[in-house]
């Protein structure tokens, strides 16, 4: 035989089988795999058992935590439970599904995060297979309920009173009358240059309070620090322009300056319209505080609060008018910009400290006393903690776990 | 013909900022007001909308309409406190614009000061001491327990450096000088990684001119 019909032999052969393989295939999914399919499409996977709905606790009555004991059938059988559903009943509706997605198995549980305060709502857990039949649960159910207190916090809220008791007695103790020492900060000292140097020149002073709110305690400080600056321009008269981010802070920095220019008697020299709002708007405020510094080219500008990504743009802004900028944030990633670009920086908690260095009031000053102490507490608190953890003794470090959590 | 449209203002308007690196000039200045004129609008709408409506309009309708009055009448108590803003417009009665200012900052500070304790202050003690356990336990490798001690000697110099009633001399002073340092290190590395996300933020802007509106590339 000649290789070329050796080949075409082998060839037909080949397809012969194949042929007949799969004919006889075809029967047999034909009869025993739709027997097959019949028997698992039809019966319902075994339902999960002791579904429970638990209100959760040190929240705002906002989340239910339902859980359950999964099917028998879970990864087991035929009937092969390969996902969870959560249905749930409110007072206005009836049982709904409230899982976006399909719950994998080998969870036991969910938070329902979209009830409402005060309502009772039912659940009922549904075992569903790879052909999607289900199979339901017993109805239970759970009031959304808030809480007073968070027990979870009551570590740190100690720590806080303990740190609140230390502050109290500082105050109290500065205002005795004692004399309170505090470090010298070079870039608050060089405050009163700043003013100086506005008024001599004859030309604005431009606070910028970053883009806090009002309960930002960054923003808290500037406006401390704002308040002695505003005494100190009364004083010389030099005019004071803060554009401002957030119209609730303009209103109370309006207040504090207005009161500022009261208590050093010159009432007359506020300008009401020097602070006003700007814009919410990250780099809209940006762009408009910049274009304030070209045209009105301020002697000192102070950059004092939270900043974002607009630091930079501001600080470099400021440079090239030529004013003399002091700066301060406890934003970390901003103050190497404003390193870089201004005469002086505040880093951190020098920020909190200005007030009271500038002002020098008993109350102020004891404050500061206080929070000395505070770091003192977690200076020691460190060094012993550490001593103990080498020798394996570790109740300092779960205390302040159970603090940070 | 909306879009091409909308690329030639977005490019006019991005070349009109970036026309400041060379000064101040009236192409900057309309795309400046502009700009905040917009974003001011915008602000206003949104306060409308995710705000007026429903924390004050919507709970001050349903206070007043429901019946027999329940607790949400209590809603009416923060809504009156928020209209004591306005009060300044009116001279006479300016001073009761310091009641809504002292609930806000005392509540905001409430809010604030704890957290920070706990994020800030200690999250970090318990982050410093936790691979000191470690160590006693034998899990931690040499270059571990460098970083460990390098840690600890960052978080207490750099603690000390934040000591404002103590002079800064002798002990206090040396210490305090290398918390200046570690403090310097950590700027610098955030500098460096922060001037990446600018100049990737530059280049989004360059792709957008030269792909989008000239297509360049």
């Amino acid at each position: 035989m000649k290789p070329k019909s050796a080949c075409l032999l082998g060839l037909i052969l080949f397809f012969t089988c194949k042929i007949i393989t799969l004919a006889q295939l075809s029967e047999f999914s034909s009869e025993e795999f739709r027997a097959t399919d019949e028997i698992t499409a039809g019966k319902p996977p075994a339902p999960p058992t002791n579904i429970k709905a638990t209100d959760k606790k040190n929240d705002d009555g906002t989340h239910i935590t339902i859980s359950w004991t999964k099917s028998a059938d879970d990864g087991n059988g035929a009937n092969n439970v390969t996902s969870y559903n959560i249905l749930r009943k409110s007072p206005e509706s009836n049982f709904e599904t409230i899982t976006k997605t399909l719950i994998k198995t080998g969870k036991t549980d969910y938070t329902d995060d979209t009830v409402k305060r005060d309502k009772t709502y039912s659940y009922l857990v549904q075992a569903v297979t790879a052909s999607g039949t289900t199979s339901n649960s017993e109805v239970t159910g759970a009031e959304a309920t808030a809480s007073w207190f968070h027990t979870g916090k009551k570590w740190l809220f100690l720590s806080v009173v303990l740190f609140s008791v230390v502050v109290i007695y500082s105050i109290y103790h500065a205002r005795s009358g004692k004399n309170i020492f505090i470090r010298r900060i070079p870039g608050l000292e060089a405050v009163d240059e700043a003013i100086g140097r506005a008024t001599e020149m004859g030309r604005s002073i431009l606070y910028i309070l970053g883009l806090g709110s009002v309960s930002n305690v960054a923003t808290i400080a500037s406006m401390n620090i704002l308040s002695q600056v505003a005494r100190r321009t009364a004083d010389y008269e030099t005019a004071l322009r803060v554009p401002c981010n957030d119209p609730i802070v303009m209103n109370v920095v309006r207040e504090m300056v207005k009161t500022a220019y009261l208590e050093g008697g010159h009432p007359d020299a506020y300008q009401e319209q020097d602070i006003f709002f700007l814009t919410e708007s990250q780099f809209a405020y940006a762009a408009g505080v910049d274009g304030i510094m070209l045209r009105e080219k301020p002697a000192a500008v102070f950059l004092q609060g939270t900043f974002f990504a607009e630091s930079l743009i501001l600080a470099e802004t400021g440079n090239s008018v030529g004013a003399i900028q002091i700066a301060g944030t406890d934003k970390e990633h901003q103050l190497p910009f404003f390193i870089a670009a201004c005469d002086y920086t505040l880093i951190g908690e020098e920020l909190y400290a200005a007030s009271a260095y500038l002002s020098r009031e008993p109350m102020l000053l004891g404050s500061l006393k206080g929070q000395d102490y505070g770091k003192l507490m977690i200076f020691a608190a460190i060094v012993v903690g550490v001593i103990l953890e080498l020798i394996g003794v570790n109740w300092v470090t779960t205390f302040f776990d159970k603090v940070s959590n | 013909m909306e879009k091409l449209i909308g690329v030639w203002i977005a490019a006019f308007l991005t070349l009109c900022i970036y026309s400041f690196l060379y000064r101040d000039n009236p192409f900057y200045r309309f795309a400046e007001h502009l700009f905040v004129g917009i974003s001011v609008g915008y602000g206003i709408v949104l306060s409308i909308h995710q705000g007026l409506i429903p924390l004050a309009w919507t709970p001050f309708w349903q206070a007043i309409t429901q019946w027999p009055p329940g607790w949400g009448l209590t809603k009416l108590i923060p809504i009156a406190i928020g209209l004591l803003f306005f009060a300044r417009l009116i001279p006479n009665y300016a001073w009761l614009i310091r009641y809504p200012i002292a609930i806000l900052m005392g509540i905001g500070s409430g809010l604030a000061i704890p957290n920070v304790m706990q994020a800030d202050i200690f999250r970090q003690v318990h982050g410093t001491l936790v691979p000191f356990s470690q160590i006693h336990a034998g899990t931690l490798s040499g270059s571990e327990i460098f970083g460990a001690i390098l840690m600890l000697i960052g978080v207490i110099s750099t603690l000390t450096y934040f000591f404002f009633s103590v002079e800064h001399r002798g002990v206090v002073g040396g210490v305090s000088k290398v918390g200046i340092i570690f403090l310097m290190i950590g700027f610098g590395s955030a500098f460096g990684n922060t001037v990446m996300g600018r100049v990737s933020l530059l280049i989004q802007r360059v792709e957008f001119l030269l792909q989008d509106w000239l297509h360049l590339i």
